[in-house]
């Protein structure tokens, strides 16, 4: 009897060890990688390329996944977060519940507000599933240890609650009856884990997006994120068509190559299901409608050939004296070589980097060249950094915009190129 | 005619603004170090220092470096007294078939100029341009580590 209830003590203490364990477990490492549903894992891999998670949470040269990549904002420099499912570094002891909250509400697992460089105001658009595969996805990574530098920012955490209440629209967006499947489907792509208005829409003092100038352009990390709305600067017109073969391979004869923080992005996207990319690619050429290459073309019959003779001008405008810092001359000397007479550059009568608001892009472009990343495909230009001088920079930037983009001076083209100089090597570095 | 100053010594050059400074650099001043090797900018064997920056000569037309101070490896040395690069190049037996080093060691010399103890992955980055076939990445390394030091004890960056 004595044995009896000996062994009941033991089994019971056995028991609650086990259930103590088991307990422990579930709050400490909320999911075990052979608990998630392998199909999960797998749709939480694409969707993390439409998300471009990897190019702000890797650093360069650094693990994927597991953060420090600064951020440059007009509020300080943000260190992107390891996201591996290292426990003591990363999202190791993230539930998938404190996920979803970080990803639609924008709050960390400590409950602290997270700064909206981290873009919620898009992933709040993105149903609980994708986000749970995306969360299936990461945490069956390889846990990485790092801790990524401290953010240097001047606006402390609690404001950010402020600009939520005033800025932050959380929760689906109901789908519009008056559009098909596929319009429909680009847009939540696109308006959630593609957050595309990040870049591309312009930002108010705040940091807000204007959703009254949506896609209206902006800014990104020193380049120019051209418009995709009616104001888009494309000289020819995207078609679906297009916008699928650039966004799936970083490359557009009629537009060109995709360049600085756009790279990456084509990158992600070239392991994304074809039918996505398109309909992504429908929802944008939807917001294009009207663009002045639009009417343009409809007004006037296509002409195939007008912009590839820059070149012959070029050298018929050159001055007759052999002048270093002539546009003219030094778009003839060095660049018609391969952008003039479907060779291996595009015209750049069809680049946007000249019609465009801003040179940045172009002088960017110009001074560091076109460089796919190690291992990738895409397109490729030299670096012309050190043979062009900022005077000869700008007397070619100003030729080209009033030569081959017909438009007005862009204003600052020499505090521009002295700026890209400078932001650029840093990068480097 | 086109003025260019290449490795301290001013020439007139009596070819189109067009022609490109590796052509001239071989073919009208014998300056046969840089090479051709894409002719596209994408290789790095024509490298050559423009006012102290790594310059693709393959793809710079000598309108561009008018008046400005080009420099090419013939500038670094001699035979008899090799740059402290070229010595180190040497000493580390880094060239196999050799026709990138001369690009190499121009981009190197760049680095070392502003760098003066680089760090593996700075040499790795900064030489990341230029390409090699023959695969002695690891001597080249070795090598740039190597003038790095020969100049840190002549107490300066330029060879």
């Amino acid at each position: 009897m004595r044995f009896a209830a000996a062994l009941c003590v033991a089994a019971l203490s056995v028991a609650g060890v086990i259930y103590f364990v088991t307990a422990r477990n579930v709050a400490a490492a909320p999911e075990v990688p052979a608990a998630f549903n392998p199909n999960a894992v797998k749709a939480g891999a694409t969707l993390a390329n439409v998300g471009n998670c990897a190019s702000c949470h890797t650093r360069p040269g650094g693990k994927t996944f597991a953060g420090g990549r600064a951020l440059p904002t007009p509020f300080g420099t943000i260190y992107s977060t390891n996201i591996t499912p290292d426990p003591d570094t990363g999202i190791g002891r993230w539930s998938a519940d404190e996920f979803r909250r970080a990803m639609q509400e924008g709050v960390g697992r400590d409950g602290r507000q997270l700064y909206p460089a981290f873009p919620y105001d898009h992933y709040t658009r993105v149903t609980n599933d994708d986000v749970d595969a995306i969360y299936a996805y990461l945490m069956t990574r390889e846990p990485v240890r790092n801790e990524p530098t401290q953010n240097r920012v001047l606006v402390a955490r609690p404001l950010v609650g402020m600009w939520k209440a005033l800025y932050f629209k959380p929760g689906p967006l109901a789908p519009d009856p008056s559009q098909d499947a596929q319009w429909n489907r680009g847009r939540y792509l696109v308006e959630g884990l593609g957050h595309c208005g990040a870049c591309h829409t312009p930002r108010n003092g705040l940091g807000a997006e204007e959703p009254e100038h949506a896609f209206a352009g902006g800014v990104a990390e020193g380049w120019t994120a051209p418009a995709l709305n009616a104001q888009s600067p494309a000289p020819r017109p995207w078609t679906v068509e297009q916008l699928t073969t650039y966004l799936s391979t970083g490359f557009d004869a009629e537009h060109g190559a995709a360049a600085g923080v756009m790279a990456p992005v084509t990158e992600n996207l070239a392991r994304v299901p074809n039918a996505d990319v398109r309909a992504i690619a429908v929802y944008i050429a939807s917001q294009m409608r009207g663009s002045r290459a639009e009417r343009f073309a409809a007004s006037s019959p296509p002409v195939a050939a007008a912009t590839a003779t820059v070149a012959d001008d070029a050298i018929a405008d050159a001055s007759p004296a052999i002048d270093a810092r002539d546009g003219a001359a030094i778009y003839a000397t060095a660049c018609a070589g391969c952008h003039e007479r479907a060779r291996r550059g595009i015209p750049l009568a069809l680049s946007t980097t000249l019609t465009d608001v801003t040179p940045t892009n172009f002088i960017r472009i110009t001074l560091d060249g076109i460089a796919p990343r190690e291992g990738a495909k895409g397109g490729i230009m030299p670096a012309f950094r050190g043979a062009l001088d900022d005077a000869q920079m700008v007397a070619l930037v100003d030729y080209l915009r009033a030569r081959v983009a017909n438009a007005s001076a862009w204003p600052n083209v020499e505090r521009e190129v002295a700026k890209a100089r400078v932001e650029s090597t840093q990068e480097k570095s | 005619m086109i003025t260019l100053k290449v490795n301290g010594t001013t020439h007139d050059i009596d070819a189109d603004p067009a022609t490109p400074l590796l052509y001239v650099l071989r073919n009208d001043l014998a300056l046969n170090g840089a090479k051709y090797g894409c002719g596209l900018g994408q290789c790095g064997a024509c490298t050559v220092q423009v006012d102290g920056q790594a310059v693709f000569s393959c793809i710079t037309p000598i309108l561009l470096v008018q008046n400005k101070n080009v420099r090419t490896l013939e500038g670094l040395g001699t035979l008899e007294r090799p740059g402290a690069l070229q010595q180190a190049f040497i000493d580390e037996q880094a060239a196999q078939c050799g026709f990138c080093i001369p690009g190499m060691i121009m981009r190197a010399q760049v680095l070392l100029e502003k760098n003066p103890a680089p760090t593996d992955d700075e040499i790795r980055e900064h030489l990341n341009v230029n390409l090699c076939r023959c695969g002695t990445h690891m001597r080249i390394l070795r090598a740039v580590h190597r003038a790095a030091k020969i100049l840190a004890a002549n107490g300066s960056s330029r060879s």
